[in-house]
């Protein structure tokens, strides 16, 4: 079984064909990497799997589960977190509290979830900020933060949404190994992503998108060689 | 915090062997306007949600104690529970509404304006519970009755009901619940992401709320022996029942209680003051300018403003 099947899936927004007849699967325990242009419909297919968004078309399987009509909060008891490319900490909230958030909804008790969290604090670096507002975090601090409230819930299925966008190469390798060490633990990764260091030294596998439509899947180093990805990413003329 | 809560309770339990009954009366308004604030923080503070039509619940609990004792005999100590319980189905009902349809901000205080506006309007063209000149209640002075001879009666049941609703505003601070209504105030996106529920929370909330509100309607009704529909379902109640929280600091547990504290008297000595000669709006003009002053200069209310200024003095 895998942890993700998508099948026909199929989402427009006005004259925008934003996903068009894509399917994709994630095995347990398997790292994939969505790449695809700018506007390509990658952040969209996330929106649709997470249940965010709901499908013109298509069947989305969660381990082994259809999950059309569930939202985002029942998919996330399931199994399944993201994170948002554009980071949404709460602000107000210490850090230990952003993350207590989502550790609450398998540790019902606030001292539990909070030992939890502060367990997750430590691995992504964070545990000396903990008290801190979340708005008062950098940027690369918001990326772990938003990691780490992912991560409390326990997922599954870890959807990363440019997780490592606008980081420096030592603050990208952070990343790429807290997501490696995440996945030796079992948890399958579905990963948006440019930098693509990151991709090709964390992916199992790649699936282009452009236009809202899989124009390739395969083993990274097959896939960086394919000309229909190529094109994509620097048009006609290359 | 927990010492000066319970100072606090020791010192209102004794004060009103030293209150004239003048003064007497004003505290009685402090502790109540504290409760209906207190009530109203739990939706409207911790969880975010601004209900500005508040005073609808006060309506809903009061004609209900008040109408099913006339018409059938039940102590208004039962039928306060009664106007509580449907209260909290009419919270129930708007927040599933607005909640349900996703209006948020301004659209939501619409929402709960305009169901305010809708049952003031309904209840002064009923004529079976008094239509616009408004529902009377004859004093028993029997305590059974809920009726007083002495005002210190008011005050203690005033006080008791502010203590409990601290009480569970301070258990959902605790608790799960709480902590998701914290966030949910923050972004309800990322809390949907991170599993939290949010309608089911935000109409808890609600309905936690609106029943503490409904209980007021029944103190409010048989302390002044009447139900006015544009008192009890106005505008103007459902602002007095904003202001003080949002004053003191909303989603506080403190906050509620300092706002009272200062805009009861103040709403008083300008209702003293200006209340002769075609002054009588003067308190809400004072209201505005404190609210414009409170925004500008503590946005965050008076209590998180001095907690911050209590934190730089010991650092």
């Amino acid at each position: 079984m895998s942890a993700l099947e998508v099948r026909g899936l199929a989402k427009r927004f006005g004259g925008l064909q934003a996903v068009k007849d894509l399917s994709f699967t994630v095995g347990e325990g398997e790292i994939v990497a969505l790449i695809g242009p700018n506007g390509a419909g990658k952040t969209t297919v996330f929106g649709l799997v997470s249940g965010f968004i709901e499908p013109d078309a298509g069947e989305v399987t969660f381990r082994g589960r259809a999950t059309r009509g569930l939202k985002p909060h029942a998919l996330n008891a399931l199994g399944l977190a993201r994170t948002f490319q554009i980071m949404r900490p709460f602000a107000r909230l210490s850090v230990v509290r952003n993350v207590m958030i989502g550790a609450l909804g398998r540790h019902a008790d606030p001292r539990a979830a909070e030992s939890r969290a502060r367990a997750v604090l430590d691995e992504v670096g964070l545990a000396a900020k903990a008290a801190q507002p979340a708005g008062s975090l950098t940027l690369a601090e918001r990326k772990r933060l938003e990691l780490a409230r992912a991560l409390a819930t326990e997922p599954v299925l870890l959807l990363l949404d440019e997780v490592m966008s606008g980081l420096n190469d030592r603050e990208t390798e952070v990343i790429i190994e807290l997501v490696r060490a995440v996945n030796a633990r079992g948890t399958a990764i579905l990963l948006i992503e440019h930098v693509m260091r990151a991709v090709m030294s964390l992916a199992g596998r790649i699936v282009v998108l452009s236009y809202g439509e899989r124009i390739a899947e395969g083993r990274p180093d097959v896939v960086a060689r394919d000309p229909r990805v190529i094109e994509a990413y620097l048009g006609d003329e290359a | 915090m927990r010492w000066l809560g319970v100072a606090a309770t020791a010192v209102a339990l004794v004060l009103p062997a030293v209150l004239g009954p003048y003064a007497l009366a004003i505290a009685i308004n402090v502790l109540f306007f504290a409760y209906l604030g207190q009530a109203w923080n739990l939706v409207g503070g911790y969880a975010g949600q601004l209900s500005a039509g508040h005073a609808v619940f006060v309506g809903v609990g009061g004609y209900t104690a008040a109408v099913l004792a006339a018409e059938t005999g039940l102590t208004p100590w039962i039928g306060m529970f009664v106007g509580g319980a449907l209260a909290a189905a009419l919270g129930g009902v708007i927040g599933y509404l607005g909640f349900r349809f996703g209006l948020r901000g301004f659209y939501f205080v619409l929402l709960t304006v305009a169901f305010a506006e809708v049952c003031r309007i309904v209840v002064s063209n009923w004529e079976r519970v008094g239509g616009a000149v408004g529902f009377y209640i004859t004093f028993t002075g029997d305590p059974r009755r809920l009726s007083f001879q002495d005002d210190r009666a008011w005050y203690y049941i005033a006080l008791a009901l502010l203590v409990v609703a601290t009480g569970i505003a301070a258990a959902v601070e605790r608790r799960r619940f709480g902590i998701y209504l914290t966030a949910i105030r923050e972004d309800e996106t990322a809390c949907e992401a991170l599993g939290v529920d949010t309608l089911r929370y935000k109409l808890l909330a609600m309905m936690l709320s609106s029943f503490l509100t409904g209980l007021a309607g029944a103190f409010y009704a048989y302390r002044y022996s009447s139900l006015q529909p544009n008192a009890v379902f106005g505008v103007p109640l459902s602002v007095e029942i904003i202001i003080r929280p949002i004053v003191g600091g909303a989603g506080t547990l403190a906050g509620p209680i300092v706002g009272s504290l200062i805009l009861t008297p103040l709403g008083e000595a300008s209702r003293a003051l200006f209340g002769q000669g075609g002054w009588h709006g003067a308190h809400l003009i004072l209201y505005g300018v404190l609210l414009v002053a409170v925004v500008l200069f503590v946005p965050q209310g008076v209590v998180p403003w001095l907690r911050d200024l209590l934190r730089r003095r010991s650092a």
